[in-house]
């Protein structure tokens, strides 16, 4: 059961209900989630590519701008808990955390449906949560737990919500690239209608193959939207010591490009709307989405060696996503501070309660080692470490 | 049955040229081991059939690769089936294996079924992480949710004349990858049933052809030619039948061990050839059970010879059978050098006929004149 969801089903139209959740709430005046429009403008106006940008005005509401708050809430409060599970030893391995970077999977999710796909690559907690992903099974993954999204065994670069036409969560920096702009080739075969937006970092830029798949792409006039969340840094590398040219949207050459502020979810969503009418009707675009991530590249990285402090909480202090809402929020009095952080108290709650169901999933079944090898197992063999021992056939 | 067929091959335009290609049984036929049949085929036939009719019966099958679109296949394997079903279908790309075949990965992922195709597999290295990493381990790192059903095929191994990089046999690497399936035709019926097999499987399957095979013909019955034939992935042929040896073989060097066979005839030495035709998943099972009744074994490979596939068979064997063993397996591979140009060193690197029949005399303690220099 989502968190989310359930939040989700308090925060309704019926304000009686939002009373559940909190008993401040029920003193007050309720937040108001009327979906009426309001126009606000972008932070900063769209650079651009041989395009004509969308325009600096978007329209959202207050329900809308209070899911944002709640879900970028959600992603930032559960990438942190994920910080404490790795340095307890509960989370192994790689662990690429998003906190900061919430509004570009926040935004592009609102401009698009579940029938458009989504892939990234290892940094695909949030992405997995924006696209309806189980926090549960999120936190159980990351555990390598029974009740993970993948049953334990891909770990946390590799979700994957196919129902939700998430296609993960990819290790290998820039395979993510062609792989989407195949599934694009798969919904322009099937004129299906639908887009792939298809997420890579400034680090990933440069990857030859990224240009092989966009030559095709827009070849074939295939409905990808290419999206590289610029966080500035490729690891440890800054972008300008990795790019010759770090101006991401404009090395398509001949495919169009949209700068965004990927900070501000309001300018995400209208970027990604735009793009995907154009890449329906013309093929490729890129979308560089200008964004920040406040832990390192990984957990085995401060991000202090490249970087200052002062840069980071600099970014914290004037750009913050969630910040930049919740400012909208009260200036527009849709809710108040306390209605906020009261929000904030229940999503925690939310969060560890994942974390605590999580934990009581058991590791997977011995069995699972040899599961899913293929999709036609019958009657192959496979062997463990001494064969003699371990020898199955596959189910 | 056979009108069934009639119609079948009546309906593309490759098909029609097979039913005027008729030859007398030759003595290979009997030595092939096959059922007296009017009909014969080339390679190059059998896959374009098999893809024709793949691409007939199932909309969401397509092609793509460098030139097998308008120029008609660089080998022209795919001839005559942009015309037939259109660009949508069979597309050409651009010199980028690395870029088309993560645009193929990823058009699976999402439900179609690619046929990719490698100019030779030596190209496939530009794509190797698409083929290991985004296709072969998908199914398991998801826990099923996202399946590739591809298929990679093109020339594999050795050409004549062709030099260092354009000659690898990638059969032991990609067959070392659990989450691909590897297949190696022979035969026209080979060819045919298993790349029938190949595109109908769920699972990425890496189908290694052979350049110099394509020419050749085969006789291929009423049943092989029809539209629903279909062989098992995983299960080996046995060619001949004998008793004192088993040689195991795939792709062009199962003809080669074929006429190894003959020779050892003459010579009072009955071989039993065996085509693997699946590298992965290995028929174990068959390779044993006649390592059981011959008690002599040689594996019989063209790519280099470390970690191959030699090497796997011996070990599979030591494993299930040892106690059965004559003597030490034997094994003929390539040479364990890059590939040379020169027409004399180049067939030094290569198995030959009679690198076969001395090894196969040698597992069974026959006299052996020293190996003669080029």
């Amino acid at each position: 059961m989502a968190a989310a969801a359930v939040l989700r089903r308090h925060l309704t139209r019926n304000s009686a209900t939002t009373s559940h959740l909190s008993p401040l709430l029920a003193r007050t005046r309720g937040v108001s989630d009327s979906t009426d429009p309001i126009t606000v403008e972008t932070s900063v106006p769209f650079k651009s590519h041989i395009v004509d940008p969308p325009s600096r005005q978007t329209t959202t509401s207050s329900h809308e701008l209070l899911t944002f708050f709640r879900d970028m809430s959600l992603m930032r409060r559960s990438e942190i808990a994920a910080d404490s599970l790795y340095k307890a030893k509960l989370i192994r391995g790689f662990c690429h955390l998003y906190d900061g970077q919430e509004a570009v999977a926040v935004g592009m999710e609102a401009a698009i449906t579940r029938a458009d796909a989504i892939i990234t690559a290892y940094r695909d907690h949030c992405a997995y949560l924006a696209r309806g992903g189980d926090l549960v099974a999120a936190f159980a993954e990351l555990m390598g737990r029974r009740d993970g999204c993948s049953r334990g065994k891909g770990g946390s670069m590799h979700f994957y919500k196919r129902d939700a036409n998430f296609f993960g969560g990819h290790g290998i920096v820039g395979a993510q690239v062609p792989l989407g702009c195949g599934i694009a080739f798969a919904q322009r075969y099937r004129k299906e209608g639908t887009v792939t937006f298809d997420l890579y970092g400034d680090g990933a830029a440069n990857q030859g193959q990224l240009f092989e798949a966009l030559n095709m792409a827009a070849l074939w006039k295939l409905p990808v939207i290419l999206v590289c969340e610029n966080n500035h840094y490729g690891m440890g590398t800054a972008e300008w010591k990795a790019s010759k040219s770090p101006a991401y949207f404009k090395r398509g050459d001949y495919v169009p490009g949209l700068k965004v502020d990927g900070m501000d979810v309001l300018a995400v969503k209208q970027a990604c709307k735009f793009a995907k009418e154009h890449a329906l009707a013309n093929g490729p675009i890129i979308l560089e989405m200008d964004t920040y991530r406040y832990h390192g590249h990984s957990m085995s990285d401060p991000g202090s060696t490249y970087r200052t402090r002062d840069e980071i909480a600099g970014i914290r202090q004037e750009r913050d996503p969630i910040e930049r809402v919740r400012k909208l929020i009260l200036a527009h009095d849709f809710a108040t501070a306390q209605e906020l952080k009261d929000m904030e108290k229940e999503l925690r709650k939310q969060v560890d309660a994942a974390i605590a169901k999580a934990k009581e999933s058991p590791m997977p079944d011995p069995s699972e080692l040899f599961t899913n090898v293929y999709v036609n197992d019958c009657g192959l063999e496979s062997f463990g470490v001494d064969r003699k021992v371990v020898r199955t056939v596959l189910p | 049955m056979l009108g069934a067929a009639r119609r079948q091959l009546g309906s593309g335009p490759m098909l029609g040229q097979v039913l005027q290609r008729l030859r007398p049984a030759a003595a290979t036929n009997a030595a092939r081991g096959y059922s007296a049949a009017a009909k014969e085929m080339t390679v190059r036939d059998a896959l374009n059939s098999a893809l024709d009719e793949e691409m007939s019966a199932d909309p969401s099958v397509f092609l793509m690769g460098e030139e097998v679109g308008e120029y008609q296949g660089a080998y022209k394997i795919t001839k005559g089936l942009l015309d037939k079903y259109g660009p949508d279908r069979v597309l050409d790309t651009p010199i980028t294996e690395a870029g088309f075949t993560g645009i193929g990965v990823g058009a699976a992922y999402q439900g179609l079924r690619p046929v990719v195709e490698f100019m030779t597999f030596n190209f496939s290295m530009q794509a190797i992480d698409h083929i290991i990493n985004s296709a072969a381990k998908s199914n398991y790192m998801s826990a099923g949710q996202i399946s590739v059903p591809i298929v990679f095929r093109g020339p594999n191994g050795a050409a004549a004349g062709v030099g260092a990089q354009h000659s690898q046999c990638y059969a032991a690497w990609y067959a070392h990858v659990p989450g691909l399936k590897v297949l190696t035709p022979y035969s026209a019926e080979d060819a045919r049933g298993l790349l029938k097999a190949a595109i109908r499987d769920p699972d990425p399957v890496i189908f290694l052809e052979n350049e110099l095979l394509y020419g050749e013909s085969f006789p291929v019955s009423a049943e092989v030619l029809d539209s629903s034939f279909c062989l098992p992935i995983g299960k080996a042929k046995i060619e001949r039948e004998g008793k004192d040896v088993t040689i195991t073989a795939f792709s062009k060097m199962v003809g080669y061990a074929l006429q190894a066979a003959e020779i050892l005839s003459k010579e009072g030495i009955s071989a039993e050839v065996i085509n693997l035709r699946s590298i992965r998943p290995l028929d174990r099972a068959a390779i044993n059970a006649s390592v059981r009744k011959t008690n002599r074994l040689v594996t019989v490979e063209e790519g280099f010879p470390q970690h191959g596939v030699g090497a796997e068979i011996c070990m599979s064997v030591v494993e299930e059978c040892f106690e059965y063993l004559d003597a030490p397996v034997e094994r003929i591979a390539g040479a364990d050098v890059p590939m040379p140009y020169a027409a004399n060193i180049e067939r030094m690197a290569v198995p030959q006929v009679d690198d076969i029949v001395r090894a196969a005399k040698r597992a069974c303690y026959r006299a052996v004149p020293m190996a003669a220099t080029a």
